[in-house]
């Protein structure tokens, strides 16, 4: 075995044995009712698998390359969602494979659609695995093995760049990308600790906080009951809810620097989140106003309760309900899904494709437009006054490109299984952008959708999480060409 | 005065001219000893070869005695550690520099007297930007100069028909004006020629007035002279040096800016630096790309680009092809007087500019603030009045008693915050900043002499 291949292996096994954590606390809880079991089997599967890697990876003393970097961070992606769907199919509720790696996927993308009906019936130790899985998949698992495992510290600027968001990967808040991985994760378990507390004094049971913290932060959309949210019918806890879905959808470098400055003049600094900001505001606005028009859903209050806390959701790629929006009037339920495309802001845990690209786009649009105008002049993309290089300005259109192109094959794929055509697209839509509920069939549960179409909502998951390239350099002939 | 004038280049060399006319001895300091002896051949002056910063040099060029260090060389850095050197070796007491980057003007605590010893920092970029800008903000006019901080303006136009004025005497400005707003106009001149006006003159059409207002009354009294203009709203800038990008940046927050650069990699840069402004790369006397560009809608073009013959032309063919207003910076005297007021609206000559700003430290006497006028003919000088009531020839005087030489006039004081038009029974008071206007510079001696602290001492 090459040198190469060795550093790979240890890297994934890395990477794996420490995803094995996430099924300890639901081992513990497991305990009182017998579920613990399939914790037990699967955690020691995983962690098995991972050591076997290392093992077979030791000795390696090269260091990762950039192009290593991509294929540890799909390979592990893979590896770990694969091995953590074990719990869920040797235990309660014995899923298939198909649905079960669904399951697992759904939670480490953070996308949040399900393939379970009568979530509230599952062992308390089953619905906390599913969170804590959104939990750890939401700040990333290969950033968390590069923060607590020394051994991955080489090379782990390429590991990171394969699993960070948005067009701009080499933003490092600290001199040592091991402190950054850190800092990240501080701050976001701080804010999954503030989200917690939030819910927990706004009438959630504690256990209830603790579970709808972990997905909410990580923008994931899991939930204990088919009903979401709207089980819990309360005001200020749909505003807890929104307030953290939207902390979890800013980039984490502005908290690091908000929190480092201790000041939020940062945020309005950012074009970014100010376009994020009128974005989600003018959605708000549009939604409630549909809903009250078309008429047959109550009172201006109570549609803007719904539309805030439904488009906040949507729009941070998080997926929680209080309504089914899929039977919202009129162009309602497509808007729903066209937002979640969009997306948050890069470097934060939604999906989607991201503010900054959609506006950088939009910057390209408007200077072909004005260049038709004025043939000879010199027009210059900037964000917050700064040019943005014409490397970026590529990568960026490359990656939209790309991004429509796959989500119109996958849902082609789907359809060719013989789903209906709002199904397929929509299926894929929320797969790609990790939204979670989606329209038609898949509405609430992905579980009518047959098994071929699941297994490419599954796969559009992982390719919308690691966005795209990353899964996308491995099938070039050109990257396995030495 | 004894002056050490550090740079040979364009500014350096016009103000070592203008400079040994008026009786000061000069010593240029430079490293291109071709250019030295060029100059020495015309002016009266020393010359030493060598690097202006250089200890030994400074000390060739007698810095011991010198009154003054102006250093204008085309480096900044060489600029300000010449201006130390001279405060830390030499003691000289007043040193100016010239300083172009704005990084460093953005940090004025660089300069205090204790950093880096310069007392007078000039940036002809910033100075010929703001003289333009003030030109584009009032339509019509050849020259817009400000005294006492902004309060009082001195304004140039040429009058034309229409003008409620044209064609009446002086005397009647007053009742044409409403209630509440003076104007005193200081010299008209016609033909080229001053006249010394007086209540009974009659402006006629082409003359260029000048006359001393309130900021705020100054439309009030141009719409006198020439039928009100509407405010200019698109401008184009010929040029992306760093005098045009300067003004781009200033002027892009209130007009649509277009400015025209022609080398590439220039062109990237400014469009980097502009926000609203569009760029365009190009050759600004393509006439296609004016066409294109819409040059017959622009309000104001300006000419800005390092070359006198390029801007001359190119705000000829601006004019020509439509534009209402063209300003063209031109260096050389003598092309502006060929071109001014007939193939091209305005000159600016960045060199007068620069000088005028130099002026007041050289003068004697307490100037505030010393502008040239129609390329150095004239000049308009604001000066502080100091003395006792009784021996001071200013001090406790009507303004009908002062006793000016022919051609000069007052056109008005500024006590404390106040700006006070003249009258014949004003009475001028100490630390009062007096604006006089001089239609011949060789009684601003005379002029001078007024503002010594003890004019009978001497």
């Amino acid at each position: 075995m090459s040198q190469r291949t060795r550093a790979i292996l240890r890297a994934v096994g890395g990477v794996q044995t420490a995803v094995s954590a996430i099924t300890l606390p639901s081992l513990l809880i497991g305990i009182s009712d017998g579920t613990w079991v399939a914790f037990a089997e699967g955690g020691l599967l995983m962690f098995a698998t991972g050591l076997a890697l290392m093992i077979l990876g030791s000795g390696a003393k090269s260091e990762l390359r950039l192009r290593d970097g991509f294929l540890v961070t799909a390979l592990a992606w893979f590896t770990s969602s694969f091995t953590a769907a074990c719990p869920l199919i040797l235990g309660p509720p014995h899923l298939s494979i198909t649905d079960g790696v669904f399951e697992a996927v759904s939670g480490l993308t953070t996308t949040g659609a399900t393939v379970i009906i009568g979530l509230e019936n599952l062992p308390k130790s089953v619905q906390f695995y599913r969170q804590i899985m959104q939990f750890f998949g939401g700040m990333g698992i290969v950033v968390l093995a590069v923060a607590i495992l020394p051994t991955l510290r080489i090379g782990a600027t390429q590991l990171t760049k394969g699993e960070t968001t948005g067009p701009v990967k080499d933003t490092k808040l600290t001199p040592r990308i091991a402190e950054t991985a850190k800092a990240l994760w501080m701050i976001y378990v701080g804010l999954m600790v503030a989200c917690m507390m939030s819910y927990w004094l706004a009438g959630m049971s504690f256990l209830d906080a603790v579970d709808h913290a972990m997905s909410t932060v990580a923008t994931g959309g899991f939930s204990t009951s088919d009903a979401s949210f709207a089980r819990f019918d309360s005001v200020l806890i749909e505003l807890v809810a929104v307030l953290f879905m939207f902390l979890g959808s800013v980039s984490f470098a502005l908290h690091f620097v908000a929190w480092r400055r201790g000041s939020l003049s940062a945020y309005m600094r950012d074009a970014e989140f100010r376009s994020f900001l009128v974005i989600w505001l003018g959605s708000v606005v549009v939604v409630t106003l549909g809903l009250w028009l078309y008429g047959g859903y109550g009172s201006p209050e109570f549609s803007l309760r719904h539309a805030l806390f439904q488009v906040t959701s949507n729009i941070t790629t998080t997926g929680y309900t209080v309504t089914d929006f899929s039977a919202w009037p009129a162009f309602l339920p497509a808007f729903m899904m066209l937002i979640a495309m969009i997306g948050a802001c890069a470097g934060s845990t939604t999906g989607g494709l991201k503010v900054i690209r959609v506006l950088i786009v939009a910057k390209l649009s408007a200077r072909e437009v004005m260049r038709v105008i004025h043939p000879r002049g010199e027009f210059v993309v900037k964000l917050d006054r700064r040019a943005i290089p014409d490397s970026v300005l590529e990568a960026v259109a490359g990656f939209v490109a790309v991004f429509f192109f796959c989500f119109v094959s996958m849902s082609l794929l789907v359809m060719a299984s013989g789903e209906d055509l709002v199904t397929s697209f929509a299926a894929i839509a929320s797969s790609m952008a990790n939204l979670g509920p989606s329209l038609g069939k898949g509405a609430a549960t992905m579980l009518p959708l047959n098994d071929f179409a699941t297994w490419v909502c599954t796969f559009a998951m992982i390719v919308g999480r690691l966005e795209v390239f990353t899964v996308l350099v491995l099938l070039t002939p050109a990257f396995w060409r030495e | 005065m004894n002056i050490l004038i550090l740079g040979a280049g364009q500014v350096g060399s016009s103000m070592a001219a203008a400079l040994a006319k008026e009786n000061n001895d000069i010593t240029v300091v430079d490293t291109d000893a071709r250019r030295l002896s060029e100059l020495r051949e015309k002016i009266d002056l020393r010359t030493v070869h060598g690097f202006a910063s250089h200890p030994r040099v400074l000390t060739q060029a007698g810095a011991d005695d010198a009154d003054m260090v102006v250093a204008v060389t085309s480096s900044d850095e060489v600029n300000m550690i010449a201006c130390e050197v001279a405060a830390t070796l030499f003691n000289t007491p007043t040193r100016i520099a010239r300083v172009r980057q704005s990084d460093y003007l953005r940090r004025p605590e660089l300069f205090t007297p204790q950093r880096l010893a310069i007392d007078v920092l000039i940036s002809p970029e910033a100075l010929v930007c703001k003289y333009v800008q003030r030109l584009i903000e009032y339509p019509g006019s050849l020259q817009v100069l400000e005294f006492a901080g902004g309060r009082a303006q001195l304004v140039g136009m040429r009058a034309l028909s229409g003008g409620a004025l044209v064609g009446h005497q002086l005397k009647e400005l007053p009742d044409h004006l409403p209630a509440g707003v003076e104007a005193r106009v200081v010299a008209i001149f016609r033909d080229g020629q001053p006249l010394a006006p007086d209540g009974d003159t009659v402006i006629e059409q082409d003359d260029d007035v000048f006359f001393l207002s309130d900021k705020r009354n100054l439309r009030a009294v141009m719409a006198e002279l020439r039928r009100a203009e509407k405010p200019a709203k698109r401008i184009m800038l010929a040029g992306g040096g760093n005098i045009g990008k300067a003004l781009a940046m200033a002027l892009e927050k209130t007009y649509y800016v277009k400015l025209i650069e022609r080398s590439r990699e220039r062109v990237r840069q400014v469009a980097e630096e502009l926000e609203t402004a569009i760029v365009l790369a190009g050759d600004c006397a393509d006439e296609d790309l004016l066409i294109e560009e819409n040059i017959d809608q622009t309000d104001v073009y300006c000419a800005m680009t390092n070359d006198d013959e390029a801007n001359i032309l190119s705000a000829m063919l601006a004019k020509r092809l439509g534009a209402r207003r063209t300003i063209s910076l031109i260096n050389r005297p003598a092309y502006a007087d060929l071109v001014e007021s007939g193939a091209i609206d305005i000159a600016v000559s960045p060199q007068q500019i620069t000088l005028s700003a130099m002026l007041s430290h050289v003068r004697q006497g307490n100037m505030a603030q010393v502008h040239t006028l129609r390329r150095g003919a004239a000049e308009a000088i604001e000066a502080i009045a100091v003395g006792e009531r009784g021996s001071s020839p200013l001090v406790g005087r009507r303004i009908d008693e002062v006793a000016l030489p022919p051609g000069a006039i007052i056109g008005g004081l500024v006590r404390g915050e106040r700006f006070l038009q003249a009258h014949h029974d004003t009475v001028i008071e100490r630390d009062d900043h007096v604006i006089v206007f001089v239609t011949n510079r060789r009684h601003v001696r005379a002029v001078e002499m007024l503002f010594r602290a003890r004019p009978t001492a001497i």
